[in-house]
């Protein structure tokens, strides 16, 4: 299945009860970019993020995945989909060698010793922590298992909410330069984070969310933490 | 064929985890054992018809008190690193994951299940074990039985805060027809003139409420699970 090029968002809804979550949300995300999503919390960014990842259904719109000519749905989407979210989803009590091979196994792509040493060399899991149970990571740790795991499927589409709290520096900073490569190896990587300084320079494009609605949408590759943060204060109060 | 390989998988990490955590199975185990120890306390007799009389309800309040000590857990545990949404996300379809979640939970309760008939054999002198054949088919349906309806409500409760109280309420009368059927069979297979027809009369309607219940899970599952 080749790898998504765009996903169209358009006038996307959902409401929780009696409570708005998103209000009539358009937007275009284009392979080989790199979208934030901010805004206050409760703004409607994971929820955003949650109908993206097909796990949330909208009341109304509709999100339409391109690969090529055709669109996609279903098992084709969630195939190109990674994810790295505020936990790990990754099971506690598996090993990171374990973790990865039952997530190769559940996306049937290469789940050999080699490949999984070369995505866990590439987010820097030290090897002797391999095979220990996950459950006796640091949060950074756990985090690098998270991002081979979310790595590990080869995703055109990455979703990310708040992936560098509780990172240290370095880990921040690695992670940072991952999400460059994937970005420059064609992939659509759409992060929602509060930390504007580790996005700013990376982000190709930012998005502001207020109760729900998008507010503010612009092209962002040349601006600086401080533009960025004028922006945001500017939008999203 | 896909489906299948795919339950398999999810069924395997389920007892996999189990195995490395052995923390539901003992947990199951304690309580079962608790339950035989104190209703022995009740019911011990010297008198075999009063042994046989009780015996099946045990048997059966043993296995609905644990399966959804078994149930809550195993679906607590997917929620703890949010697991249940990276199964949910992987291109497997999503009655994989229900059906390789039904199968680890039935394994569960029939590792327990097989603990609770020895206690029983042996604390009681109940003669569970006359008819083994039929004894094991009506615990198998049960297991298959709870674990299917209780993987649904389980699964959709997943994300409700009091989730704890509400899984036993929402699950006991729906599970009410295969206890019934459950203890129906055990107290003819135990009676002192064994009931064989009887027996079958309520296994296959366990196998009838197990079905239509499968049929109905598949159906529901996924729009119960997505938000």
């Amino acid at each position: 299945m080749a790898a998504l090029d765009l996903v169209e968002i358009k006038k996307v809804a959902k409401r929780y009860g009696s409570e708005r979550a998103l209000a009539g949300v358009t937007l275009e995300l284009r392979a080989g970019s790199m979208c934030a999503l901010l805004g206050h919390n409760g703004a409607g960014k994971t929820t955003l993020l949650g109908v993206l990842s097909t796990l949330v259904r909208p009341n109304a719109g509709a999100i339409t995945y391109r690969s090529g000519a055709k669109s996609i749905e279903g098992e084709d989407v969630r195939r190109q989909i990674g994810m790295l979210a505020h936990q790990s989803l990754c099971y506690g009590e598996l090993t990171a060698i374990e973790n990865l091979e039952l997530f190769a196994g559940l996306y049937e792509v290469d789940g050999s010793a080699a490949a999984l040493k070369a995505v866990l060399d590439r987010v820097g899991l030290e090897e002797r922590a391999r095979t220990r149970a996950a459950r006796t990571y640091s949060r950074g740790m756990l985090q690098r298992l998270a991002l081979a795991r979310a790595l590990l499927t080869k995703p055109s589409l990455l979703l990310l909410d708040e992936p560098f709290t509780g990172l240290d520096r370095g880990g921040a900073l690695s992670l940072g330069e991952q999400l460059g490569e994937l970005k420059a190896s064609g992939a659509i990587v759409v992060v929602v984070t509060h930390d504007l300084e580790a996005i700013a320079g990376r982000t190709d494009h930012i998005a502001i969310l207020r109760r729900g609605g998008l507010v503010f949408e612009e092209r962002a590759d040349t601006y600086s933490y401080e533009q960025l943060k004028d922006i945001y204060h500017r939008h999203a109060n | 064929m896909s489906l299948l390989r795919q339950a398999g998988r999810v069924a395997w990490k389920d007892l996999r985890v189990e195995l490395r955590s052995k923390e539901i199975v003992m947990t199951m185990v304690f309580f079962a054992t608790l339950l035989v120890v104190i209703y022995s306390f009740a019911f011990r007799s010297s008198d075999p018809r009063a042994v046989r009389g009780a015996v099946p309800g045990m048997l059966w309040v043993a296995l609905a008190f644990t399966g959804t000590i078994a149930l809550g857990r195993a679906f607590d545990r997917e929620r703890e690193n949010d697991t249940m949404r990276a199964l949910l996300l992987s291109p497997v379809p999503r009655l994989a994951v229900f059906l390789g979640k039904a199968v680890a939970m039935t394994a569960l309760i029939l590792a327990v299940a097989v603990v609770c008939v020895l206690l029983l054999t042996v604390w009681m002198n109940a003669p569970l074990l006359e008819f083994p054949g039929e004894l094991a088919l009506v615990v198998t349906l049960g297991a298959v039985g709870i674990a299917l309806i209780g993987s649904v409500f389980a699964a959709t409760l997943l994300k409700v805060r009091s989730r704890d109280v509400l899984l036993p309420v929402i699950l006991y009368p729906l599970l009410m027809p295969l206890f019934v059927a459950g203890t129906k069979t055990t107290m003819a297979l135990l009676s002192e003139i064994p009931n064989l027809e009887l027996a079958w009369f309520w296994i296959r309607f366990l196998g009838i409420y197990d079905a239509v219940f499968l049929v109905l899970s598949l159906w529901t599952f996924e729009s119960l699970v997505i938000e």
